[in-house]
């Protein structure tokens, strides 16, 4: 049988917190990272993702706190991003109990970088995601900073590079519909698919499940990374407890949640949806997961 | 009975937490080590495994550890092998460059073609794969016949004696070796520890089996 379509759940965190921003901006606090993940790994989730979506800017003890405690309760792949710079950033990261790191200011600014990581902990093990912002003539440019500063480098040549310099896997992030729920840049998605033969995930702007389906079928994406639709299911169907007062805007959380392009959506049902698209996906044994969306 | 104590080899490369806390959640006593001693003192060992071969053989040499094996299995001792830990037990890989492996077993590790009859195999293979049973062995006893395991690797081993292969699967149409068993050896390519509540049942298993 072929290697599944994988489910993967992304959680972006700001200091102790899980928080949810629109283009990577704008950040929404909405609770404890480790719950999250712990829930989505009982709905059936084939891998979570820790992006530390501000330590290119502060420091961040706290990370590698909650990595340890996700890792002594879940047993799916973690992959951790966001600040790291060298192979000594990378080893703490992977010591903390990440499987995989994921790495895009530094390796753009030095290449080499991907190379050496690679070559040490094994290509499987270095994921290089691409920030990519479209421009007014057409071409995707790769980002760096959480899509704040310009580089000038061509997405699809980026990417071509990347598999060349060892890295195992790519999460293409469009920043453009990050946080949006307009649906992941299917063009984008296709343009990176067709020219690398290392796996490709499509990461920003799921707002409803058929956008899930439709990056893998018609985007030939081999995973899909799901933040907001999942998060807001969460929500919806679980307490927050805690007072997250000194984080920031937690206005999101004191109001009660309102959507609009987001259509919350559970793992389970998005699963039944992709094996009625006949797209394979990892069939969980019945017992003690809701099936329910 | 005594919660068994569990060596992991720590050869200095990559992550062995979740090994650990797969082995703990499963009942067992683990300690992460590249001390020869504790090995020898262990009950059973696991050699597990994310890296480069190359790197990694260089590392097991230095710290001595590949005599703590040996010694291990001369004493019939339980030994798990996990991906990359599965590929340092047979005699050589191609991974950068041909490198001498442990030897313990025979056969040589390989990287995945990147197409097989007409099928493009993206390159590692990173995810969840089925896992047919080609054998009845202890370690998989409640473990359904084409359960989903995780897998994360480029290379794959081609055992020179097919009958010990425990498991195959099949990659894009391309059909290789992902488990083993060899008097008390086991490895397996795909990572128990992060594939779900299955991969921890292999875990208890293989703990349960310990004496």
């Amino acid at each position: 049988m072929a290697i599944t379509k994988r489910l993967i759940a992304r959680l972006d965190i700001k200091g102790p917190n899980l928080v949810k921003g629109i283009h990577l901006e704008g950040l929404r606090v909405l609770g404890k990272p480790e719950e999250f993940a712990r829930y989505y790994y009982e709905q059936g989730a084939e891998e979570l993702m820790y992006m530390d979506v501000v330590a290119s800017l502060y420091d961040r003890n706290s990370l590698a706190d909650i990595i340890r405690k996700t890792a002594s309760e879940v047993f799916i792949p973690l992959t951790v991003g966001g600040g790291l710079r060298t192979i000594e950033d990378i080893r703490s990261v992977l010591l903390a109990g990440a499987d995989k790191v994921s790495l895009n200011t530094a390796a753009i600014r030095n290449p080499d970088l991907i190379k050496q990581a690679s070559r040490y902990f094994g290509s499987s093990t270095i994921v290089v995601s691409i920030e990519a912002i479209k421009q007014r003539d057409g071409r995707y440019l790769a980002y760096i900073d959480n899509g704040r500063e310009y580089t000038g480098v061509e997405v699809v040549s980026w990417a071509k590079n990347v598999e060349e310099l060892g890295a195992g896997e790519i999460v293409l992030i469009s920043v453009d519909r990050e946080g949006t729920g307009l649906g992941y840049d299917i063009d984008l998605i296709r343009s990176v698919t067709r020219c690398v033969s290392i796996p490709v995930v499509a990461c920003g702007g799921a707002g409803n499940c058929s956008h899930v389906i439709t990056a893998i079928k018609d985007g030939g994406a081999d995973a899909a990374a799901i933040a907001s639709i999942l998060h807001y299911d969460y929500i919806q169907k679980n307490t927050i407890i805690g007072d997250y007062s000194k984080e920031g805007n937690i206005e999101f959380l004191k109001k009660g949640i309102s959507f609009t392009k987001v259509k919350p959506t559970s793992i389970p049902y998005i699963k039944k949806q992709m094996i009625a698209s006949g797209i394979p996906t990892r069939v969980l044994k019945a017992e003690g997961i809701n099936e329910h969306s | 009975m005594n919660t068994p104590k569990i060596a992991i080899i720590d050869y200095k490369m990559c992550n062995l937490f979740s090994v650990e806390h797969a082995c703990r959640f499963a009942g067992g006593n683990p300690e992460i080590t590249s001390d020869v001693q504790i090995i020898n003192s262990s009950d059973a060992v696991i050699l597990p495994g994310v890296g480069a071969f190359k790197d990694a053989m260089a590392n097991i040499h230095q710290l001595k550890l590949d005599i703590a094996l040996e010694s291990a299995i001369a004493k019939n001792k339980p030994i798990l092998g996990i991906c990359l830990g599965f590929q340092l037990l047979f005699s050589s890989s191609e991974e950068f460059g041909k490198t001498e492996g442990l030897g313990i077993l025979k056969g040589c590790v390989k990287r995945f073609p990147k197409e097989h009859e007409g099928n493009r195999l993206k390159v590692p293979q990173i995810g969840w794969n089925n896992i047919e049973i080609c054998r009845d062995v202890p370690i998989l006893s409640g473990i359904r016949q084409g359960e989903y395991m995780y897998f994360v690797h480029s290379y794959y081993v081609a055992p020179a004696d097919d009958t010990l292969i425990v498991t195959t699967t099949n990659y894009n149409g391309f059909q290789y070796c992902s488990s083993v068993m060899a008097g008390t050896i086991f490895a397996c390519q795909f990572h128990p520890e992060k594939s779900a509540r299955e991969g921890v049942k292999i875990y208890n298993n293989w703990i349960s089996s310990i004496s």
